[in-house]
């Protein structure tokens, strides 16, 4: 014993020590790099698919417009005067007077209107068997919207006047360039005669790129990809939103003040709270199957209602209510509880005058977040007929409809490619802004309400 | 009854922050009273039968190791084990003739008269005057504005703390130093008038200057509050108590005057946790 001093065994001690550090090191750098590689990874990808989305969809905001003026001919729309009510007809007798006048307006050949007008702007004499070329750069609704201008306001009749008309699909994509011009005419969507047209006049002027209002002022259209619209889907997902926080965020949060503060700690909460975690890793389109057979089939709600939408999604937001709003109470410090109590104040006192203003922030960011969350789901909302194609805006949560992300899902699986190419990115720009605005909101607000310690 | 609890310290045992001397008052008249108190946590005993008497104006010290079961004793007093789930309280604690126990006593009515101050200064993340504000306010104490200002000046002066924070009344209590937080804790106990006041260690967070403010102002409520304290540290039992009960293991081992239980304790377990033989 006597060989080995007191120093030679610090000195050995701390070689060991040394000759671990390295490997430590290495360690420690691995893991830091694996992890920088791995956010670096997932920003990279987020960034892709940011930019993509952008490159596809922002130039759908833009769109091939004709501006051109229109003389409403009086040869050719044979109309009589608007009929007005006079004094001593009956009410009835009016209306049956009136949609007669409707239906004869209905059939008057509006699309001529449009031919001469695009004769006159292109100066040349299009025989009857070219009309198709022509017709083809115009969308076919465009003559529906000269006729509701023509009954709004008949004293057009014989007058000239500039018209709007949105450009078809094809002519659009054609001048954006997303059409390959090298290819063979058989795979370029527009005959020679029309592509030669529509080139001579977004030269001239006559048809410009403006901004699209058509997409968010317009309902879906199946035919017509140039003025399908997102007005209709908008309104379904603002209905469903007013209906999920109307119903979840109350009951979530009411719930989870419950059993955190007030239940007391047994088997069933212990049942309770596995279940709802449970609830929370419940597929989506599992909500959608008990929508489906509960609201619609039991309850006899309609099919496609953004209120049977909201009311599935609210069974989908709530677990994540109610866990994140668990979460944020069980946060504040039980110091501030029993000072409360210490006091005299009772229970519920306690919970609504100091922990749940605590709480709020993270409860605002968790139910913020939960609400974007369905704002964005599709698959239930495929199961309960809000998938079907609606041609007008809900005016009620009872009413047909459609929502943002399921028409997103549409057009992507329309076959034409018109949709799918353009209008389906500048549907998941319109989705995306309003996640990003709610996720904005959630910082905000938990911001303003954080409570300095 | 306990005649020989009767206090007699002199003046140099009772404060070191140079408060008056404390001279002997007639402490015979009884505030609280347990009779064979037993806590259980789930089913395991925490306290096993404990009787205990507090006296009115009487600043009673409770000492022993960690776990005796001091501190649980001294929740049982205004019922805060009632918020611990698996806590089942057995026996009787009597506060002026009434079962505090009892099914009809409401507990909201208990804490206003039984106030606690904790180990932990922990004042509510809000203004200094909302902290003090806050009970009086409950229990609609104060009918006007005016009256409210009154009892937040005369609980902060009480408390020692007026002086300090007087022109910073809409600051966050968050932002004093620990030992301003816990005088802002006593202050708002004491806003809201009770008979008596639990502290559970007021002192172990905070420095020795802290402490001896605390421990002044202790001293000063006793005139007007019966106090019943629970401590780590036998210098300040010593200091401050009229009386001091030392319990170990969960049994309530031994009660006398101060003096008494320091200079001449009568259990052997007495005698050898103040001389540091164990705990």
């Amino acid at each position: 014993m006597s060989t080995i001093t007191i120093e030679q065994r610090r000195q050995h001690r701390l070689t060991t020590i040394e000759n671990s550090l390295a490997k430590r090191h290495r360690k420690e750098n691995l893991f830091r790099r694996a992890g920088l590689a791995a956010v670096l990874i997932g920003m990279t990808l987020v960034a892709i698919l940011f930019i993509s989305i952008l490159i596809r969809g922002v130039p759908a905001f833009w769109q091939a417009t004709i501006f051109t003026d229109v003389y409403f001919d009086p040869e050719v729309i044979e109309l009589e005067e608007k009929p007005q009510r006079g004094s001593d007809e009956s009410q009835f007798a009016f209306e049956e007077r009136y949609l007669e006048w409707m239906t004869q307006a209905g059939r008057v050949n509006w699309q001529l209107l449009i031919d001469s007008a695009l004769e006159d702007a292109l100066g040349v004499d299009v025989e009857p068997r070219d009309l198709r070329n022509l017709r083809a750069l115009v969308t076919s609704n465009e003559r529906y919207e000269l006729r509701n201008r023509f009954i709004e306001n008949p004293s057009l009749l014989g007058e000239t006047v500039e018209v709007k008309l949105l450009a078809s699909a094809d002519v659009d994509v054609w001048l954006k360039g997303n059409i390959d011009r090298s290819l063979d005419a058989a795979r370029l969507q527009l005959s020679a005669q029309a592509r030669e047209w529509a080139d001579r006049l977004y030269d001239e002027g006559v048809i410009t790129n403006s901004f699209s209002t058509s997409l968010f002022l317009n309902t879906d259209s199946r035919s017509s990809p140039a003025s399908a619209g997102l007005a209709g889907a908008f309104m379904g997902s603002l209905f469903m939103m007013v209906v999920v926080i109307a119903l979840s965020v109350p009951i979530g949060v009411c719930s989870a003040i419950y059993l955190e503060e007030f239940a007391p700690q047994n088997r069933i909460t212990d049942i309770i709270e596995i279940n709802i975690n449970n609830l929370a890793a419940v597929p989506s389109i599992v909500f959608g199957l008990l929508g489906a057979s509960i609201f619609i089939g039991y309850l006899g709600l309609p099919l496609s209602a953004p209120l049977v939408g909201g009311l599935v999604l609210t069974l989908m937001t709530l677990p994540t209510i109610i866990i994140a709003t668990r979460a944020s109470l069980r946060s504040i410090p039980p110091s501030i509880r029993q000072a409360a109590l210490g006091i005299g104040a009772s229970r519920v006192q306690t919970v609504f005058h100091h922990v749940l203003p605590l709480a709020l922030p993270g409860i605002l960011t968790g139910s913020i977040l939960g609400v974007a969350q369905a704002l964005g789901e599709t698959a239930p909302l495929l199961l309960i007929g809000m998938n079907a194609f609606v041609s007008s805006v809900p005016g009620s949560p009872m009413e047909q409809s459609t929502a943002l992300p399921v028409q997103i899902y549409l057009w992507q699986g329309n076959e034409m490619r018109n949709f799918f190419e353009a209008r389906t990115s500048a549907a998941i720009i319109v989705l995306l802004g309003l996640m990003l605005s709610l996720n904005a909101l959630a910082i905000w607000l938990r911001k303003k309400f954080e409570t300095r310690w | 009854m306990n005649t020989s609890a009767e206090p007699m310290k002199t003046s140099s045992m009772v404060s070191v922050g140079g408060g008056e001397s404390r001279t002997s008052k007639a402490k015979d008249k009884i505030k609280m009273s347990a009779e064979n108190v037993k806590v259980f946590y789930d089913d395991n005993p925490a306290i096993n039968g404990i009787d205990l008497n507090v006296y009115e104006n009487e600043v009673l010290a409770f000492i022993g190791p960690s776990g005796c079961g001091k501190s649980t004793f001294l929740r049982c007093l205004n019922r805060m084990n009632d918020t611990i789930d698996n806590c089942r309280v057995e026996g009787k604690i009597m506060m002026d003739k009434n079962d505090i126990y009892a099914p009809d006593r409401d507990v909201v009515l208990l804490r206003a008269q039984v106030g606690i101050v904790f180990q932990k200064p922990n004042p509510f993340p809000k203004s200094i005057y909302e902290n003090i504000a806050y009970g009086p306010r409950l229990h609609g104490l104060a009918k006007r504005k005016a009256e409210l200002d009154d009892i937040v000046e005369s609980s902060l002066r009480r408390a020692g703390l007026w002086e300090e924070v007087k022109d910073r009344l809409d600051q966050p209590g968050t932002g004093l130093s620990g030992g301003q937080q816990q005088r802002l804790c006593i202050a708002r106990t004491v806003a809201v008038s009770p008979d008596v006041i639990l502290m559970d260690e007021p002192c172990s967070a905070l420095d020795p200057i802290a402490t001896a403010k605390v421990e002044q102002l202790i001293d000063e409520l006793s005139e007007s509050y019966t106090i019943v304290m629970v401590t780590h540290n036998m210098q300040q039992a010593a200091r401050v108590a009229d009386r001091t009960a030392f319990f170990h293991l969960g049994d309530l081992v031994e009660v006398d005057t101060t003096d008494q239980i320091f200079t001449n304790p009568q259990h052997q377990r007495t005698h050898d946790y103040i001389t540091g033989r164990f705990g």
